[in-house]
């Protein structure tokens, strides 16, 4: 799940540094990522992972972190869509 | 009575990307109608350059409201114009129960636009706790 998230915020994250080097408790925002790319880096995650994220998971704390976002999927049951 | 502030920056390229590889849902999830109705071109296609001076304004009014761990969708700030043409912010479910929960009183927007970037400054004006 992580090298997918990785991969989704190497596409709309706009990260001023390699997407495949986070850790996975890295500062995304600290990366580069901005607000309005938190939400590019949203859709695409619901796409990619068959997921919805409510309302009440739309903070700045769920984007802001490889490992962050790993949970938030986990916690919405997300399947890895096919490619 | 007190003041609170918030400003954000939005590259119009970040909102020309997510109109792209998101479109409807992007605009339906972030966007209000009156907002998606301003924003339209003649030919029904949507100004990124306006839509990111929008969203520049709800992620300030976001600032403003410290409103960042609480969970609100983006339709719940609405950018309009008022009949003499000034921008005003209108809130709406969540954001309007937590500005009331602050006391606050009243909220002023401004916006500009340049070198592919839209900036947008909230001021809101507070009621002191007793």
């Amino acid at each position: 799940m992580d090298d997918r998230i990785r991969q989704i915020l190497a596409e709309h994250a706009r990260l001023t540094l390699d997407a495949g080097a986070l850790a996975p408790d890295d500062d995304l925002y600290q990366a580069g990522m901005t607000s309005h790319a938190s939400v590019n880096v949203m859709l695409a995650l619901e796409d990619a992972f068959d997921v919805e994220f409510p309302d009440a998971m739309l903070t700045r704390s769920v984007f802001e972190s490889v490992s962050a976002i790993s949970a938030a999927l986990t916690e919405l049951d997300a399947t890895e869509a096919a490619a | 009575m007190s003041l609170r502030v918030g400003i954000d920056s939005v590259e119009v390229v970040s909102v020309r990307d997510a109109l792209e590889a998101h479109g409807d849902r992007y605009l339906q999830r972030v966007y209000t109608p009156g907002e998606r109705a301003a924003c339209a071109r003649d030919d029904g296609s949507q100004d990124p350059e306006r839509l990111a001076a929008r969203f520049a304004a709800k992620e300030a009014c976001v600032k403003a409201l410290h409103a960042g761990a609480s969970g609100i969708p983006w339709t719940d700030y609405e950018l309009h114009r008022a009949p003499g043409g000034q921008p005003e912010l209108e809130l709406h479910g969540g954001a309007l129960t937590l500005a009331r929960a602050a006391g606050v009183e009243d909220l002023a927007v401004s916006f500009t636009h340049e070198g592919g970037l839209a900036t947008a400054v909230v001021v809101a004006q507070v009621k002191n706790p007793a």
